[in-house]
């Protein structure tokens, strides 16, 4: 059924109309990521010197400088865009500014000491598109974030913006939406997968009023940035799904909790909220359709196990942030006892690219089971780390080797984690396995909400099982046993297998008590904590026997295990590491082979660290 | 430590007085004190109308929240995965080596706290350090010494005029 369009809608589509005639798409724009990455590189002065060059060499009516959101290659950052021909330049200082402007934009050149250089090819890239990292992505999620201003939302209405929350709400029913969503087949961004449609059915059918929908943005896994990212590259695409949601759903109220470690995503999300409602996209009677919804922003305060539904919805509450038994299932009864609808930043923004172009065309996007894109943050230890979208069903090889750029320092690869505390390591022999939900469970991790990191020959599978175990210990709200005393007695094991007191039965005995947590916790963040050790025990028993039987760590990292030592014909005496040593352990004349006093030395690292010779050696 | 209580009556005004409003209003506290003086605690139980032992579950539930009063200068070091396979533990040692103090430990003049968190999201640039919401990405040994003995000089001038 389709409705007249209302006086309000059509007011925003001349609105959308001059934005478009006021703007020249040949005309040369340079843009400057502003994502946490790069403006802790320094990009936000890069943006004030380029404008100032801009000036300062008469340019004013010839380019336009903006910022836009991340752009996904941190690694390389600060960031330079200059459009329309997307002439790419990687780590960008305020002093380059000049010379960008002289040559790129006045004189029709590239400057080819800030392109970014290929490592495998060696060659330069001129174009974003022919850098390898960006060449096997798909951005559909991500497609505007590199050429909208994030603050402007002319810049999204330029975009086409709004116009699915148009065809929403003015030709299409709720249940309409609803069997859209089911048809696009998509699973929630959030890591477990649950169908979305589901989900939204569930909660409209509950009895209640009002409802309310929540945007989870509330990131704690360490290691993954993909929904602050998002949000402060594009929040009026996770802003417009949300109140297309709402719409579909019957809810008249929303929030959005986001942590408060995450200053600019607040920020940005604000400004956007703030700008839907002076242009009549939130608040009472929205284009004049009669559905009236709003948003607020409520802040995390720094407890992990937020992340699940209940224990949220008891933070937004005003209450210690536990969770609950369910059911009753927050879409029967959530928020404030009212039926409540959760989704994932990324879920909320695939929403609005569904209903603009259809279950079809997403359907077709990913595997038999899991649909569309999504988005990881890949780090760790390969060359080009960042963010990334690429299609369900791609390997993860293709995602680590290629995108990636394989290791960034020579050493051997040997695992990728992905799913956060909740997650496992999947090794090198498994990465021709598709990235989607249930591949990467079987192998017994999961998708997570997007982080994934790769290790080399470096990490210590075991001190990274301890390592999540001694978060998922710290974040446990205490409120099980299964979580509390469980989780607690197997990091206790694996701290002593790491600082060699393991004893033979050691593995069985996490293996028991992993299973009986996964069996027995609350919630989701007790009955997933065990899978990193369960995983790596399953993948890399070898390094726990190592450590258990033979007191020896095979990557080198465990404190208690190792002895650090001097190669006498790799060092040349320069004196860094001696002067670096803060225990006074290192001796040796000038430009004569060091030695380190294994007594005094405490293992820090540092003289390996600085060595420029690699004649730190550790075993 | 004097509490210039007005400034947290300031704050509350701006927040209304239902149960969801004490998160809020205990981020901005602690934003504006660097900590939770127990005389503001007090206040927002009055203004939100809840039980203090409430206040004080939520004040010691959540991370953000402290306590007990911390130092002008707020080093974080970020523990994330990423980070942590970068070598951020050897980085915490070293801060904590060079400030005289263990991770949630302040200094005994007050002017530096130093912190570990879990993840600040920006991996790519691991391991990472944040001082007074100042971030300083791939960090080595060499750079932290020398960004942090910056910071101390710098109060070492503003104590001797």
């Amino acid at each position: 059924m389709v409705k007249e369009r209302t006086p309000a809608a059509l007011a925003l589509e001349k609105r959308r109309g001059e934005i478009l005639a006021g703007r020249d798409p040949s005309r040369p724009c340079i843009t400057v990521c502003a994502g946490t990455g790069c403006t802790a590189g320094g990009g936000l002065d890069l943006c004030t010197a380029l404008k100032q060059a801009v000036s300062d060499q008469g340019a004013q009516d010839k380019v336009d400088v903006k910022i836009t959101g991340c752009r996904g290659f941190c690694e390389q950052g600060p960031l330079v865009t200059v459009l329309p021909d997307k002439i790419f330049y990687t780590r960008v200082q305020p002093r380059d500014a000049a010379e960008i402007v002289q040559k790129t934009i006045l004189e029709g050149q590239v400057v080819e000491r800030l392109l970014y250089k290929d490592p495998v090819s060696g060659e330069r890239c001129v174009h974003e598109d022919d850098v390898p990292f960006y060449r096997e992505q798909m951005r559909v999620l991500l497609h505007d974030s590199g050429s909208i201003d994030p603050t402007s939302i002319d810049d999204y209405l330029a975009v086409g913006g709004y116009q699915a929350l148009q065809k929403a709400l003015f030709d299409m029913q709720p249940e309409e939406i609803i069997a859209e969503v089911k048809n696009a087949g998509l699973r929630g961004r959030g890591g477990a997968g649950f169908p979305t449609a589901t989900k939204w059915e569930l909660c409209r059918r509950a009895p209640g009023d009002p409802k309310y929908v929540i945007c989870n943005a509330d990131e704690g896994d360490p290691g993954a940035f993909q929904d602050r990212s998002l949000i402060e590259a594009n929040p009026h695409s996770v802003l417009e799904g949300m109140i297309i949601g709402a719409y579909a759903i019957g809810a008249s109220h929303g929030f959005i909790y986001i942590r408060h470690e995450y200053p600019l995503a607040v920020e940005r999300i604000r400004l956007a909220i703030q700008a839907a409602r002076e242009y009549g996209l939130l608040g009472e009677n929205i284009l004049g359709s009669g559905f009236s919804f709003d948003v607020d922003v409520q802040l995390g305060a720094g407890a992990f196990v937020c992340g699940e539904e209940t224990a949220l919805i008891a933070s937004i509450e005003g209450r210690a942030g536990e969770p609950t038994a369910r059911p009753p299932y927050p879409a029967q009864k959530g928020l404030f006892g009212q039926p409540t609808n959760i989704n994932n930043v990324k879920t909320w923004a695939t929403v609005t690219h569904i209903i603009n172009n259809g279950a079809d065309w997403y359907s077709q996007i990913g595997t038999e089971n899991s649909k569309g894109t999504t988005i990881f943050s890949l780090v760790g230890k390969i060359k080009n780390t960042g963010l990334i979208e690429v299609p369900m069903g791609i390997t993860l090889r293709t995602l680590i080797e290629e995108i990636g750029g394989g290791s960034a320092t020579g050493k051997k690869l040997k695992a990728v984690q992905t799913g956060g505390p909740s997650g496992g390591c999947i090794p090198e022999s498994l990465w021709h396995l598709p990235v989607d939900y249930d591949s990467l469970k079987e192998a017994g991790s999961i998708m997570g909400s997007g982080g994934m990191i790769v290790m080399d020959e470096t990490t210590c599978m075991v001190d990274m099982a301890r390592y999540f175990l001694e978060f998922s210990r710290f974040e446990s709200c205490g409120k099980c046993t299964a979580c509390r005393e469980g989780v607690t007695r197997m990091y206790e094991i694996l701290d002593y297998i790491t600082r060699g007191y393991g004893q033979e039965g050691d593995i069985e005995l996490l293996e028991e008590i992993g299973k009986s947590i996964k069996e027995s916790a609350l919630c989701g963040l007790g009955q997933t904590a065990p899978n990193p050790v369960l995983t790596t025990i399953r993948y890399f028993r070898d390094e726990y026997e190592a450590h258990i039987m033979d007191s020896r760590c095979p990557a080198g990292v465990c404190k208690e295990l190792i002895t650090y030592y001097i190669i006498p014909e790799k060092c040349n005496g320069c004196g860094l590491c001696l002067r670096m040593c803060s225990s006074n352990a290192i001796s040796g004349e000038k430009k004569q082979p060091h030695e380190i006093d294994t007594e005094l030395c405490i293992r820090c690292g540092i003289c390996r660290d600085v060595c420029n010779f690699d004649a730190v050696m550790v075993e | 430590m004097e509490v210039d209580i007005q400034k947290v009556d300031a704050i509350l005004e701006r927040h209304g007085t239902e149960k969801r409003s004490l998160i809020p209003a205990l981020l901005e506290i602690q934003d504006e004190y660097h900590y939770l003086p127990p005389e503001a605690l007090e206040r927002v139980a009055e203004h939100i109308r809840v039980p203090m032992i409430q206040v004080y579950e939520v004040a010691s539930f959540y991370k953000a929240f402290s306590l007990e009063p911390r130092g002008k200068h707020i080093v974080t070091v970020c523990l994330g995965t990423a980070c942590h396979v970068r070598g951020s533990d050897r980085l915490i040692d070293q801060v904590g080596r060079i400030l005289g103090i263990e991770p949630g430990q302040t200094t005994e003049d007050y002017q530096f706290t130093l912190e570990g968190v879990n993840c600040l999201g920006t991996c790519a640039l691991g391991p990472v350090m944040v001082i007074d919401g100042k971030y300083y990405g791939n960090m080595t040994a060499t750079k932290v010494e020398r960004i942090l003995k910056k910071y101390m000089a710098a109060e070492e001038v503003a104590e001797n005029g």
